[in-house]
């Protein structure tokens, strides 16, 4: 048993290593596409982050920053690539769900759905808060 | 300076930061906040929000590696991942309420401590304490690849390391950084866990805890694509370079390099904090 166990823990590890390497690669991708199209835009206007304006309201949300990439704006692609960046570690989190199941570990199923739960909040319902 | 030449200059600046951090294993996001707030004159809370994105993307790109090292323990890192994303939530809520010149001076602060315990000696190798018996209900102590076929290693002192962790955690929401220094501190330290599989179990669960607050930061309009952008990019390069080059020589030179860079401008985080420049 004792061999199985060591067997299946280091299968889930190194597909959880690859999925997230994928996830980064992905992500970056799609931020220099992004890069590409607001560079091309607005490469020669002025840069100033002295003074915290805050993002406007479609590059806050979900649905937003989707509807801003679909539109082709610089700013919404890369912004949707940084979106599959954060869900990297989700993805990586909810693989974890399966696999500890897969090894009839109940007790670290539960603590990795509280993990999940955690982000989960994080992403959709700090919003309203 | 316009947008282009901003956008280059930042590439630059982060790309070295993300060589040196991997180079000397401190970490290039501990740096980025302040290369931004001082030299590029950017608001503190965007500086934040551009390096959290960044501390996610090298975690998670070098986190394929060592899981094939077979260093790293999913349980201990999935356990206190619950103490790290609710410390994350805490901090990232906290940012909210806590002055701009409060961050900058906790911020130098956690840069000079940074600096210390990356000076200090690694804990001795050899490491024989019994079992704990909340550790092993727990199911943490494992064993890692050594000379010597596998070695195995009783985790120690849970509760503690939790609650370290829900600090790591807490300043990681705050301050837009991995923390990685505390997470060692915690599990090396306090858990006794060798200090390889310390490292590596960190650099997991940072990615997992950068993206507890990123969701908060998200939605206070702190990350800004157009300043995430080449940071995140330049740190995601730097890191890949420095992972590749691995000079086992020079890394005793570039770290006391690195750790009196991250001093310097700990006390000039600290001295604008105090002095209201930010």
């Amino acid at each position: 048993m004792a061999a199985g166990h060591v067997w299946t823990d280091k299968r889930i590890e190194n597909i959880l290593g690859n999925l997230l390497r994928a996830g980064v690669v992905f992500s970056a991708v799609i931020v220099f596409c992004g890069a590409v199209v607001y560079l091309a835009r607005h490469g020669r206007a002025h840069a100033d982050y002295r003074v915290f304006q805050g993002e406007p309201s479609e590059l806050r949300s979900v649905p937003g920053i989707v509807r801003d990439a679909v539109d082709v704006s610089g700013r919404g692609i890369i912004q949707l690539g940084l979106l599959f960046l954060i869900a990297t570690p989700v993805a990586r989190v909810i693989f974890s769900i399966w696999g500890f199941a897969a090894e009839h570990d109940r007790m670290y199923v539960v603590f990795t759905v509280i993990v999940l739960a955690i982000l989960i909040f994080s992403l959709v319902g700090s919003s309203q808060m | 300076m316009n947008i282009l030449e901003f956008t280059a200059l930042v590439f630059v600046g982060s790309l070295v930061a993300g060589l040196l951090g991997s180079l000397t294993g401190l970490g290039g996001g501990v740096v980025l906040v302040p290369l931004l707030t001082l030299f590029f004159k950017v608001d503190i809370r965007y500086a934040i929000g551009a390096s959290l994105v960044s501390v996610i993307a090298t975690s998670s790109g070098a986190a394929a590696a060592y899981v094939k090292e077979g260093f790293s323990n999913i349980r201990i890192g999935m356990l206190l991942e619950i103490a790290t994303t609710l410390g994350a939530l805490s901090g990232a809520f906290l940012a909210v309420w806590v002055s701009t010149k409060a961050i900058a001076i906790i911020f130098g602060v956690v840069l000079l401590i940074s600096a210390f315990l990356s000076r200090k000696p690694r804990s001795p190798a050899e490491r024989n304490a019994p079992p704990d018996p909340l550790a092993t209900r727990l199911r943490l102590n494992g064993s890692f690849p050594d000379l010597e076929g596998r070695r195995s290693y009783n985790v120690q002192r849970v509760p503690a390391g939790f609650g370290i962790m829900f600090g790591a955690g807490a300043l990681s929401g705050l301050l837009g950084i991995g923390s990685g220094a505390l997470k060692v501190l915690a599990m090396d330290q306090a858990m006794r866990i060798p200090f390889k599989v310390s490292t590596t179990t960190s650099n997991f669960m940072i990615g997992v805890t950068a993206a507890a607050s990123a969701g908060v930061y998200l939605h206070r309009g702190y990350i800004d694509p157009g300043l995430s952008m080449p940071v995140m990019l330049g740190v995601l390069g730097g890191s890949l370079v420095g992972a590749g080059i691995l000079v086992k020589a020079e890394t005793k030179w570039l770290r006391l390099v690195f750790s009196a860079v991250i001093v310097l401008l700990g006390i000039e985080m600290f001295y604008k904090g105090i002095s209201g420049g930010i």
